[in-house]
């Protein structure tokens, strides 16, 4: 089956409704193991103290922020070059919940700052970079609000995304020449000596992959929520008439 | 093309056109500052960079509703968009149109403005250097959110929250070459990254903006 047999509505109902329980249990499992894991069965870090154990909750989300926004990325430019309509609906699906992550990413973060930095707030590349990726999800979903013909809505929340997405990343190269951080830089990626130590790595990845999926129940309920909405509308007018 | 461009500048001008306007805006904005921080020399100068790079840019975004607003409500658009020209030039001869009448002056008034902030005299060579080189990206950046928000509800609030986080490339290198220049370091490389995102917007933005207005009229 090819992946563009799911820009028809229909099949697309099909195949979540169906894979839809299988995630939610998943999300479930994937959660709670890694968090309990997290929370009750690891050390404390030498020089943070138990506060280290934020990691848990602001490393997956702030991963999935991010993540999100390159999925709308996709799913707009999806939408303006083989206009499948179930990809603009799950690129506007997709946006509260990013926008979500966005905002509990820089709250943890905070929290986490608090303790070990001794500061909420640090004009730092990388928590500005995260702010500035808040404000263009909320003006995303703005624009979404305002338009009222659903195909205008799409190609214009699409042409934003992929504008906000150049700028995005413009706007991350800016604030380097800007400012100096104190955030530390990556600890997970797959070609440095120094991530973090495993103890603390493989129940970060569990819930990683829990938070994944939680992304992945909302989206497709939110989804599924859409196209509903769409077919309520369609009957509505046919009502009228 | 050329008649386009003339036209667009003759109803800037004429009374109504609200050239002017930005213009006092940028006054008041960059007024209103040493009243809210008070009037210290010392700190003025150290802010003054940074206040009139965003005096500018809320002055730029100011006039930006009315550049495709007024066109189609009165039909304007439409006619222009079944003329022989293409849709994205129309766009970059607008946004040409919107810097010449709005940008421009900023960059005329800032160094006026930058007496009553007490800049630092080796400096204003580089503010404007950078606002000129600068203010074409707000106009460009700007003309891809006004086609976006055209004709849709509340647009001029929402054309605010959709292109200010865009002008934040635009603020940083720019407000940065003259701050850089304030502190005796080498501005040319910001003033190189602010000449380098106009050029960017310049290729870019029109394109997008052609999309979106093609999607209100069609």
């Amino acid at each position: 089956m090819s992946i563009w047999e799911l820009a028809n509505p229909v099949r697309f109902m099909r195949l979540s409704g169906r894979v839809l329980p299988y995630v939610s249990v998943l999300t479930i499992v994937f959660l709670s193991v890694g968090l309990v894991w997290g929370f009750f069965f690891t050390p404390d870090d030498f020089r943070q103290g138990a506060s280290v154990k934020i990691i848990y909750v602001h490393v997956p989300l702030a991963f999935l922020a991010i993540n999100i926004y390159f999925m709308m990325f996709v799913t707009s430019l999806i939408w303006l070059i083989r206009r499948h309509h179930v990809s603009a609906l799950a690129a506007k699906a997709a946006a509260p919940i990013g926008a979500f992550f966005t905002l509990a990413a820089l709250i943890s973060g905070a929290l986490w700052g608090s303790t070990t930095w001794g500061t909420y707030w640090q004009w730092d590349p990388t928590l500005t970079s995260f702010l500035i990726m808040f404000i263009f999800y909320i003006g995303y979903i703005a624009l979404w609000g305002s338009v009222d013909e659903p195909d205008k809505a799409a190609d214009l929340t699409s042409i934003l995304c992929l504008i906000g997405s150049v700028f995005a990343i413009l706007s991350r190269y800016a604030v380097n020449f800007w400012s100096q951080g104190i955030h530390q830089g990556a600890s997970l990626s797959l070609d440095k000596e120094e991530n973090i130590s495993n103890v603390f790595w493989l129940p970060l990845v569990t819930v990683m992959t829990g938070v994944f999926f939680l992304f992945l129940t909302l989206l497709l309920i939110r989804t599924r929520t859409e196209i509903r909405n769409r077919r309520i509308t369609a009957l509505q007018a046919r009502e009228v008439l | 093309m050329r008649a386009l461009l003339i036209r667009e500048l003759r109803l800037a001008l004429r009374s109504g056109g609200g050239a002017g306007l930005g213009l006092a805006f940028f006054l008041i904005v960059v007024i209103l500052v040493p009243f809210g921080v008070g009037p210290d020399s010392k700190i003025l100068a150290k802010i003054a960079p940074g206040t009139l790079w965003i005096g500018a840019l809320l002055a730029c975004l100011l006039s930006l509703d009315r550049l495709f607003q007024a066109d189609s409500e009165d039909g304007t658009l439409d006619i222009l968009a079944l003329s022989p020209l293409p849709l994205e030039l129309l766009v970059a001869v607008k946004a040409f149109a919107h810097w010449l009448t709005t940008g421009l002056p900023l960059v005329i008034a800032a160094p006026v403005l930058a007496i009553t902030l007490s800049l630092p005299g080796e400096v204003y060579f580089w503010l404007i250097a950078s606002l000129a080189a600068g203010t074409p990206a707000l106009s460009f950046i700007g003309a891809a959110g006004a086609a976006i928000t055209v004709g849709v509800r509340r647009g001029g609030l929402l054309l605010s929250l959709l292109v200010l986080p865009l002008y934040i490339p635009t603020l940083i290198f720019g407000a940065k070459t003259a701050t850089l220049a304030a502190e005796g370091g080498d501005p040319m490389p910001g003033l190189m990254l602010v000449l380098g995102l106009s050029l960017f917007t310049l290729a870019l933005t029109p394109f997008a903006a052609a999309a979106a207005l093609r999607s209100h009229l069609g």
